[in-house]
């Protein structure tokens, strides 16, 4: 005798259409619940419809899945509310940055922002007077002058823990991790110590680029080091096979196939410390006019624009003008972000 | 034959047979292994000058620099040093405070994010959640700082009032008066907002290490999810997710800029953390910067140094922790 009746595969873990529909209207009768709590008790607000509604929620889904299943699977229902709590209340800063920036960003933004300075304006001028390109000079150079110095010496950090693995690679990795939870106020103090009160005595561009080296090379350190530790060792040893010594593997072989993920290494550096205000507060001065030239005199910033704009300001104006460079700096935060994510999502080789 | 014909023809020396570098490779092993040394370098240049500006002022001032609460420079009209009183104290309690509020806060609910973006989160969302986490934690401490002041600050202040309503039975949650803005305790929160991105995306690094062959038993044997992850994930990446956690303290311990722009920085040690008043250490070398003398500007390096030999030891501590449990498992 067959069976004339294949048995279908069935999936009993499968979220059924019926369990989603018991679980929605648990947390509908919940927002019900929480809208009622405000109205009725001392709670108020968003905030106060916020708690309860989590609460009530949580309560609900806890005592259905305790009255249907187990206490197991109650359980499992409260970690996974708490959970997703833990990532609503992680995105809502996020979310609320970003709109702050933007809503009150755009009203500083004008025509002339990127070609003029500050030179004979206040910040609580009308906002069509002045703009940021004294500190947009000012940024883009330091972080040149700052990556100038620190790519070669992180690169030169990545391949002595990924090439060479001397005997003190393990220590070097703990310097290296060490280094990037240098508060940044500290490493102004040190290129004041350093350079600026002993030799150059004077507040320059060169000297921010120097204090933000130091805050730059961990993190082009280890981004390069883990974009190395991606390279298939077969290459490497497919170049010793060949017969050539380790530096023209490595020049030849290991660096041209992580290009993409050294780009990534350079932007997210850039992006470490292209807001870094603190040390360059200390130590670059902060110029109202447009200055190139790194090696003296002040030089603005787009951090010490903001700073100042919020500071000495107080009018309309000057929260406009502060808001509208934060926008510029998150704008550039997002550019250089998006690339990294475009460039590392390529395959390395 | 040809072969006996060439007899006298030279036959050219067999290559040497070494385990010697070339001198290609000697010149390139010697320029990276230099390059390598450059972090220990820095740290060790950092400390040396920090110390040779700031040790004068920890010999004169002693254990007092540490446990005194005072800061004071009386000059003439010279502008010669008279007295001085220096001590950081209440800045010291002060980074303790509101770091510690900003871990007890901030850890939680990144542990929880990260459990969600390990084991809940699929497919797109999870990777446009773990982007934005992660460019989260890219946002300047400035942008931080002055959403904190504008934005922020009402909401805490709300929050605030209702803990001393209810709870100013405890010592910390009792005020001396109503002043709810600008206190540590809004400045721990919004450093907690700094921290939980970092701590999420170390945290999640852990879980995601986690063995799947143990997360696959635990489901053989009928676990649940909250089963399978109190008893494999969270014995795994305990000690990572602890090593993470101090290294957002270590963070928010350095921090300036934020904390410059929310707390209102006043010279006591208040351990009342809803009260305005309060600091940090690197708030305070911000402060006083402006207007220092050169006496008071080498005080402010011996506090530099304090900050970077506490910032470096709390890393230190966290790199031992997250390496030592992260990639070995208990």
């Amino acid at each position: 005798m067959t069976l004339d009746v294949t048995p279908k595969p069935g999936m009993p873990w499968e979220v059924t259409i019926k369990q989603r529909a018991v679980t929605g209207s648990l947390i509908a009768f919940a927002g019900a619940l929480a809208a009622a709590a405000v109205e009725m008790t001392g709670l108020s607000g968003k905030l106060g419809f916020a708690v309860s509604f989590f609460v009530i929620a949580t309560g609900l889904i806890f005592i259905q899945q305790l009255r249907m299943r187990n206490l197991q699977a109650a359980k499992d229902a409260l970690l996974s509310s708490f959970a997703m709590l833990g990532i609503v209340l992680t995105l809502i800063p996020i979310v609320s940055i970003v709109s702050t920036v933007v809503i009150k960003g755009y009203k500083g933004i004008q025509p002339g922002l990127l070609f003029k300075d500050m030179a004979l304006n206040s910040v609580n001028d009308p906002i069509q007077e002045g703009g940021l390109l004294h500190a947009l000079v000012g940024t883009v150079l330091m972080v040149l002058g700052a990556l100038a110095i620190s790519f070669p010496i992180g690169l030169l950090t990545a391949l002595y823990l990924t090439e060479i693995r001397g005997a003190l690679a393990r220590p070097i990795k703990f310097l290296v991790q060490a280094m990037s939870g240098v508060p940044s106020i500290v490493a102004g103090l040190f290129i004041l110590s350093s350079l600026v009160y002993p030799v150059t005595k004077e507040l320059s561009g060169m000297m921010g680029s120097f204090a933000l080296t130091i805050l730059m090379i961990p993190t082009i350190a280890r981004t390069a080091e883990e974009m190395l530790r991606l390279i298939p060792n077969d290459l490497r040893e497919a170049g010793v096979a060949l017969g050539a010594t380790q530096w023209r593997t490595v020049s030849g072989v290991v660096l041209p196939a992580a290009k993409s993920g050294l780009v990534t290494a350079i932007i997210l550096g850039i992006a470490r410390i292209i807001g870094e205000t603190a040390p360059l507060l200390l130590v670059s001065g902060g110029g109202d006019a447009l200055n190139v030239n790194p090696t003296s005199g002040a030089m603005g910033s787009l951090p010490y624009y903001i700073w100042k704009a919020f500071l000495t300001g107080g009018t309309e104006e000057a929260f406009a003008r502060a808001w509208g460079g934060m926008l510029v700096l998150l704008a550039f935060i997002f550019i250089l972000f998006g690339l990294a994510r475009f460039l590392s999502g390529r395959k390395v080789g | 034959m040809t072969l006996l014909e060439n007899k006298s023809a030279e036959i050219p020396a067999p290559r040497e047979i070494t385990t010697q570098p070339r001198r290609s490779d000697q010149i390139f092993r010697g320029v990276v292994t230099l390059g390598g040394m450059a972090s220990l370098v820095i740290l060790g240049l950092i400390a040396f000058f920090l110390s040779l500006k700031g040790v004068h002022i920890l010999s004169e001032e002693k254990f007092a620099f540490i446990t005194e609460s005072r800061w004071e420079v009386l000059t003439d009209e010279n502008g010669n040093l008279v007295e001085s009183t220096l001590g950081i104290g209440a800045m010291l309690v002060g980074t303790f405070l509101a770091a510690l509020i900003a871990i007890i806060v901030g850890v939680p609910i990144a542990v929880l994010s990260a459990l969600y973006l390990t084991f809940y989160a699929r497919g797109a969302a999870k990777k446009i959640l773990i982007s934005l986490i992660d460019l989260m934690a890219a946002f300047p401490s400035l942008l931080y700082g002055f959403w904190g002041f504008f934005v922020f600050m009402a909401s805490a202040e709300y929050w605030a009032k209702l803990l001393n309503k209810y709870l100013d039975f405890i010592p910390f949650f009792d005020v001396p008066a109503k002043i709810f803005e600008r206190s540590p305790f809004v400045a721990g929160l919004v450093l907690a907002i700094m921290i939980i991105p970092i701590v999420t995306s170390i945290s999640r690094e852990i879980f995601d290490q986690t063995p799947l062959d143990r997360v696959q038993a635990a489901y053989a044997l009928g676990a649940s999810k909250y089963a399978m992850i109190r008893a494999v994930v969270i014995p795994y990446g305990r000690g990572g997710v602890v090593g993470g956690a101090m290294l957002g303290l270590g963070r928010a311990m350095g921090e300036t800029v934020a904390v410059y722009t929310v707390l209102n920085i006043v010279y006591q040690v208040n351990w009342q953390v809803l009260f305005g008043a309060g600091g940090n250490v690197a708030s305070l070398i911000l402060l006083k910067f402006g207007e220092a003398g050169p006496y008071e500007v080498d005080a402010l390096m011996a506090a530099g140094l304090i900050l970077f030999i506490l910032t470096l030891f709390v890393n230190a501590l966290a790199d031992l922790l997250i390496n030592r449990f992260g990639s070995k498992g208990k």
